[in-house]
């Protein structure tokens, strides 16, 4: 198959890739462009690991052909923090211990910080909700939900 | 030497591991790339039971970029032997000798059971390869998928060599049980059934393995990295199944994505990966799918109980009998023998049962193979005693609480030997139980419960306690080495996965030589670091790595301590840990840094006596193991229209000695609960007569997501051990062995009024409401 460009801005960069038009943003962005932060842990759309945002939006990007994202903005975990400075999340994360292997965390983290762009004060059942397309298997979630609950406090009380 | 600065251990510190987690910066094996990777894809059986008649790979050659295609006749000459498998440890008879290569031959066995690979340039023409290679089955009728009737006589064998399908079994006897069950005032029968369950690791199973051929006379190199929870295990197995020298195999566990016991294997495909990458003299990187996961990786549980209990007229239990029923699966894979020969060691739980009769079968079945998970037998001993116990309260009109307090084994009587080779250590059965009734407020939830009844509502409260046995041996290791500079490099032979031990390790050694924990850096799972492990499962990293941690770290500071003496020319008996730095006692002034200290040992200024240089290998070996226990409430809701169970509330109280971290304590026990809970409400491994998986997509099998669970409601109790230095009992299983017949009992306990008093798990809507339909009269049906 004829190789096809793809350009897009990935993490605020631009990115031309010459692709496969077969192969999804997940692979292109794992191989192709060598951020390997967002994982694989199904490669059917029903663990989340592998969410990005696309234009703002979360997806999983093993379910999005990568030519999809032509002209498009993806942020991924190695996005997410702003310069050396952690996004919230990622410092209640790890105040809170959240993560155990680790596997899940980039996925839930692109979720959850989509969650409060959209939904800047949830309860804590909308933020179960917010995460429950991605699988975790360690944790319970309960740690993630109180992360999760203290920024968007912190969030909450600045608004 | 008096310790004068804070202590690290039982602190809530931060996890060490959590920066490179959450930026996606850490690397797990598939994050890997080596120049000239080749990738490896299997190709797998469709079939339960089938004959393979022949394998053509013409097509499957011709697809640009395909580098081999390998099958079991390619494989000649390959291995020194067989796969291994381990029955160690307890008597087991009738043990057949199982033949197994990393390829099928003449016979699949399970539906995944892999029978060629495909070698190529990339993923997606390797996949495409191994679609075109073609398989000549020949489906063998009624696949043996029920262990119960593959012991029937005429059931399809699985090995017509052995002229039975079962595999091994045991027969264990302690005291009189059938003058027991001669004078019993009252027998109790149950059969339960303990489902298999996938063990879903977010991060599949993978490796990449690099070869670097030798030169006449001098063997290649071997490098794996696999995702594996026994690096240095998969190392020596895998030297002596390859035949190459194991001083020239090197196995890297990088980070790992969870294990849970499934990870602890010697596998075909880490086997194949290997064979595949000396073949090619190329790095070949083998990526599961979660597809394969479900169908390929070992299934845990798969066990049949039928219990009958000999009782006084007050419920007291004098003698238990089980026949324990284990589904092993097509094929012995590692450690599958010994799943259901730890229930039978644990068979009296935490009640004083002076007679036992326990026997054991394991039985080979057209499924893929089981292996250790989250307990391994220990889930399964809880689990029927505790359905026991709510049957003797059920059949007695007693509350379950009080079932089992009159059967603890009571403090007195420990260490407390069970006549099956586990020596409890300590415990306080009671203490715990209160406890969990108190925090749960257990009086007023019986009483909301009577009014809830009264209004038809369908609410349940469930209680287990449990008793495990961890820590396994035979011994671990661990390196402290301060480094010229003062910065100290520790390694564990534990291999973490998620439990966070490169922080619990760095507290213990932070707490003994008094320095900061921001200066101790934790290295674990590379054997050519580390250089000795066992690994990490049966929650052992505390209570025998951290031992090991312990007499290194202490042996290094007695050696700094005299170090420090002879540059202050002061007694070593003077000398103290001072803010940081080695002091000599009421001498203002005269102190040295433990950076001094080091330069001083690696400089070859040491006192007459000691080497130069600062470190210690030590190895703990535990003269026995050790026994967490707990307490465990739940409250569930069933709406009796659509069967559908709420969790409202859950309460635990675990008693697993003193704890290192908290944080990372509660994080295990929620993990583990939740992973209990789920098999009790809504994970089954689901396989048709014919031996097709059915359950075999995230779509298809129930992991549990946030939305699902409540918050946890923790509470522990202390009763420490003298088995380890830290006095430590391990927490890694305790929630998933607690919780499952905690969430049973409470789904027994709300349908008690429909008259329902056995239910099977899994505790799904349809099952729930089929099982409530068929107790008020009706045929199940809408």
């Amino acid at each position: 198959m004829p190789r096809m460009i793809l350009a897009c801005t990935v993490n605020d960069e631009p990115v031309e890739a010459l692709i496969q038009p077969y192969q999804t943003l997940l692979d292109v962005l794992r191989d192709t462009i060598g951020l390997t932060g967002t994982k694989e842990g199904c490669g059917t759309g029903d663990c989340g690991a592998c969410t990005v945002h696309l234009d703002g939006q979360p997806v999983c990007s093993c379910l999005v052909l990568a030519m999809q994202a032509r002209g498009r903005a993806v942020r991924t975990i190695e996005g997410l923090a702003e310069g050396d400075a952690l996004h919230p999340l990622q410092d209640a994360f790890v105040r809170f211990g959240a993560a155990q292997c680790g596997f899940c965390i980039p996925g839930v983290l692109m979720s959850a910080a989509a969650l409060l762009a959209e939904n800047p004060s949830p309860t804590e059942e909308e933020i179960r909700y917010g995460i429950a397309g991605n699988l975790c298997r360690c944790t319970g979630y309960t740690k993630m939900v109180d992360a999760i609950s203290e920024v968007a406090g912190a969030a909450g009380g600045k608004a | 030497m008096t310790v004068a600065t804070p202590k690290m251990l039982g602190q809530p510190i931060k996890r060490r591991e959590d920066p490179r987690l959450i930026t996606g910066s850490s690397t797990y094996v598939d994050d890997l790339q080596l120049p000239g990777l080749a990738h490896l894809i299997f190709v797998r059986s469709p079939h339960g039971h089938a004959r393979v008649n022949g394998i053509d790979t013409a097509a499957a050659l011709g697809v640009p970029g395909v580098l081999a295609v390998l099958t079991a006749k390619d494989l000649e000459g390959s291995t020194t032997g067989p796969l291994p498998y381990e029955f160690a440890f307890d008597p087991f008879s009738d043990v057949k000798n199982m033949e197994r290569g990393p390829l099928a031959t003449d016979k699949v066995r399970y539906v995944g059971d892999p029978v060629a690979a495909v070698i190529a340039e990339t993923r997606y023409a390797a996949r495409d390869a191994a679609a075109l290679v073609e398989v000549d089955y020949e489906p063998l009728p009624a696949a043996v998928v029920d262990p119960e009737a593959g012991l029937a006589p005429g059931a399809p064998l699985l090995y017509e060599e052995f002229g039975t399908n079962l595999g091994h079994t045991q027969d264990r006897k302690v005291g009189d049980p059938d003058a027991a069950f001669a004078n019993a005032e009252r027998v109790v029968k149950l059969r339960v059934v303990n489902q298999r369950v996938f063990a879903v690791a977010m991060e599949t199973r993978g490796c990449v393995t690099d070869w670097r051929p030798g030169r006449p006379g001098d063997s290649g190199e071997l490098t794996m990295w696999s995702s594996t929870q026994i690096p240095h295990g998969l190392k020596t197995k895998l030297a002596v199944l390859l035949g190459v020298p194991e001083n020239k195999v090197r196995v890297i566990a990088p980070e790992v994505g969870g294990g849970f016991g499934n990870k602890v294997d010697v596998s075909p495909e880490e086997t194949l990966a290997a064979i595949a990458a000396m073949r090619l003299s190329r790095p070949v990187k083998w990526s599961e799918t979660r597809s394969e996961n479900f169908q390929a990786a070992m299934q845990g549980r798969g066990q049949v109980d039928i219990v009958e209990a000999a009782i006084t007229g007050d419920g007291r239990v004098t003698a238990i009998h089980v026949d324990a029923i284990c589904d092993i699966g097509g094929y012995y894979q590692y450690l599958s023998p010994l799943m259901g020969m730890l229930t039978g060691m644990m068979m009296p739980g935490p009640y004083d049962i002076p007679n036992i009769h326990f026997t054991l079968k394991g039985v080979l079945t057209n499924k893929t193979p089981v292996g250790a998970y989250r307990g391994a037998g220990r889930p399964e001993a809880t689990y029927l005693l505790e359905c026991l116990m709510d049957k003797i309260g059920h059949e007695l009109g007693k509350d379950p609480a009080e079932i089992r307090r009159i059967n603890f084994i009571p403090p007195e009587k420990f260490p407390y030997s069970n006549g099956l080779g586990a020596n409890y250590d300590t415990g306080e059965y009671v203490k715990a139980l209160d406890k969990a009734l108190e925090v749960s407020g257990y009086r007023q939830l019986r009483e909301e419960q009577q009014t809830a009844r009264a209004q038809g509502k369908l609410m349940g409260i469930g209680l287990a306690a449990y008793v495990e046995i961890c820590g396994f041996g035979p011994w671990e290791s661990a390196t402290v080495r301060v480094e010229p500079s003062g910065k100290v490099m520790v390694h564990t032979g534990t291999s973490p996965h998620g439990q966070g031990t490169e922080t619990s390790m760095a507290q213990i050694v932070a707490d003994s030589l008094g320095v900061g924990i921001d200066d101790i850096v934790v290295l674990h799972g590379d054997t050519a670091m580390t250089q000795s492990g066992i690994g990490t499962f049966g929650s052992r990293s505390a209570a025998v790595g951290g031992g090991a941690m312990v007499m290194a770290v202490d042996q290094v500071r007695d050696k700094a301590v005299r170090i420090a003496a002879h540059l202050l020319e002061a007694a070593p008996d003077d000398v103290e840990r001072s803010n940081g730095t080695f002091a000599v006692r009421g001498a203002a002034g005269k102190a040295v840094t433990l950076g001094e200290i080091a330069a001083a040992a690696y400089g070859g200024n040491v006192p007459t006596g000691d080497e130069p240089g600062l470190e210690s290998t030590r190895f703990f070996k535990p003269d026995d193991s050790v026994f967490p226990f707990g307490v465990h409430v739940a409250v569930v809701d069933i709406d009796p229209d659509t069967g559908r169970v709420t969790l409202r509330r859950f309460i635990a109280v675990d008693d697993v000695g003193n704890v290192i971290n908290p944080l990372l304590l509660d994080g295990q026990r929620h993990g583990g609960i939740v992973q209990g809970v789920a098999q009790a409400l809504c994970e089954e491994v689901v396989y048709d007569e014919s031996g097709q998986l059915v359950s075999g997509t995230l779509n298809d099998y129930s992991v549990p997501t946030a939305h699902m669970m409540p918050m946890f409601e923790l509470d522990r109790t202390v009763t420490t051990t003298d088995r380890n230095p830290l006095g430590v009992k391990g927490v890694g299983e305790a929630g998933t062995i607690g919780s499952t017949p905690t969430l049973r009992s409470a789904v027994v306990d709300a349908l008690l009024p429909l008259g329902i008093q056995d239910f099977d798990m899994p505790a799904t809507s349809v099952r729930v409401w089929k099982a409530i339909r068929a107790a008020s009269g009706s045929n199940g049906q809408a």
